[in-house]
């Protein structure tokens, strides 16, 4: 195992997924709670069309979800003009824009997830709170959150694998610059494409490995619920 | 009446397999995209029956896919060192192998809101942010890209500045969407978006531009094949491949 590693093995595309895949994480599941909650508690007049819109990235292939995300906040886009303009700031080619495509694309998950969970809680139990003097603020975080946890957590952690293993719209967004925005699945397809087979080989285990021990973890926890 | 429908069906399936008898595939470099999609049609009208599969990526792509057992009949570099190794690694026919045509590296801005430059060093000026560049192990333009700048004395200082693309044409499209500053290509990919990227500089210090081709030592269809390469050789090949601009080899 020691000689599988090269001693100049760069470790930068491992721990950029990392970070991109818990960052991305955290906004899917800020997002997905507050929209799931919307949906479960309260629907308005074609709510469940607008969350089939946020459903999309699970089905659209992740090039769609790549190009969008371009038109939206590229150079040449409003959004991106303005940030340019007045924060000197770029979204694209940069690895803030890998984030955003895997927040996207793992979004669905939470928000699913995180949906059920919140319709599948006895609303007695929140009412039971609410006559304790307790604010509908207090009522969420004390009684519906940890009841709906379980679910929002399975979804959390699907999220999590969904966001390490991004590949295609992170690298219409981001780009592979190795050493800035290079992710560990663009420097499998840079290394195969170059004919780097042994590097390619050792960034697969490496890979392989810790997602067994992610789904690992994950498995435990969750079933110890 | 089901069991003959059956048979139509399966007679139906099994015609695309008894039609590609004639038929090449030829995986040609990024750059030779538009020139190679007309030369491919005469090609076809001259040789009836024939037909031609076209699988354009950078070079270093097309090698590897070779050498992974892809059913290629004819290959098409945009360099003499992506040949070479297909050489070395025993794939062509290294007697077919010839030069059909030549090419320049040239720098671009988008056309749109694109920075001023005269010289390679402007781009180590502040209103250059990102230059694209194609990728120095697969794509024979960030070789080139590498040697001309290299002799300049700029590749280690403006290697904070790149955007590493896939092919040549990847570059082309992130100047032209203007999501880069400056990027280098050829003169022929700039030529297909005049109205979107503008040539800031032809540049030098690099291995001359030549692009080889050879037929593949496994292919099944050597005869058709080596008619192909000839055929690029050709006048009828060198009047489109001249109108794309691309020079004599």
């Amino acid at each position: 195992m020691t000689n599988l590693l090269p001693a100049a093995f760069d470790w930068f595309p491992l721990t950029l997924s990392l970070k991109v895949a818990f960052l991305a994480t955290v906004l899917a599941l800020v997002a997905g709670v507050l929209l799931g909650w919307l949906f479960a508690r309260k629907p308005f007049p074609g709510s469940s069309l607008v969350e089939s819109v946020f459903m999309l990235p699970l089905v659209l292939p992740p090039t769609v979800i790549g190009y969008a995300i371009l038109v939206a906040a590229g150079r040449r886009s409003p959004l991106g003009a303005w940030l340019r303009e007045h924060l000197d700031y770029t979204l694209i080619f940069n690895w803030h824009g890998a984030v955003v495509a895997s927040a996207v694309v793992a979004l669905p998950l939470v928000l699913k997830s995180a949906s059920a969970a919140f319709a599948g809680i006895d609303r007695s139990l929140e009412a039971a709170a609410s006559t304790l003097r307790q604010s509908r603020w207090s009522v969420f975080l004390r009684v519906t959150l940890p009841l709906a946890w379980p679910g929002i957590l399975a979804g959390t952690l699907l999220a999590f694998a969904r966001a390490m293993g991004e590949f295609g719209a992170s690298l219409m967004v981001a780009g592979s610059i190795p050493d800035r925005t290079q992710t560990l699945s663009m420097a499998i397809y840079d290394a195969v494409q170059a004919g780097e087979n042994d590097l390619a080989l050792v960034l697969v285990i490496v890979t392989s490995v810790l997602s067994v021990v992610i789904l690992a973890v994950s498995n435990r926890y969750l079933s110890l619920r | 009446m089901r069991r003959s429908r059956i048979a139509s069906l399966l007679f139906a399936l099994a015609l695309p397999l008894s039609a590609s008898a004639a038929e090449l595939t030829v995986s040609a470099a990024a750059s030779l995209t538009n020139a190679f999609k007309e030369v491919a049609a005469q090609f076809e009208k001259a040789q009836p029956g024939a037909t031609v599969r076209l699988n354009f990526a950078a070079s270093g792509t097309l090698l590897q896919q070779m050498a992974e057992g892809a059913p290629v009949d004819v290959f098409a570099s945009a360099d003499q060192a992506t040949m070479d190794k297909a050489a070395s690694q025993n794939l062509i026919d290294a007697a077919t192998r010839r030069d059909f045509a030549a090419n320049s590296l040239v720098l671009i801005t988008p056309v749109q809101d694109g920075p001023a430059i005269a010289s390679l060093q402007d781009l180590a000026g502040d209103p250059v942010k990102r230059i694209a560049v194609g990728k120095v192990a697969t794509v024979p333009v960030g070789r080139y890209t590498q040697q001309a700048l290299e002799s300049a004395r700029l590749w280690s200082a403006l290697e904070p500045k790149f955007v590493q693309a896939d092919s040549v044409r990847q570059v082309l499209d992130y100047v032209s969407r203007g999501e880069v500053d400056a990027g280098f290509v050829y003169r022929t990919d700039a030529a297909v978006m005049q109205d979107k990227v503008k040539i800031a500089l032809t540049a030098t210090g690099h291995t001359p531009v030549t692009y080889p081709v050879a037929v593949l030592r496994e292919s099944g269809q050597k005869d058709l094949a080596v008619k192909f390469v000839d055929f690029l050789g050709g006048a009828a090949a060198q009047e489109v491949l001249g109108r794309y601009g691309f020079g004599k080899p």
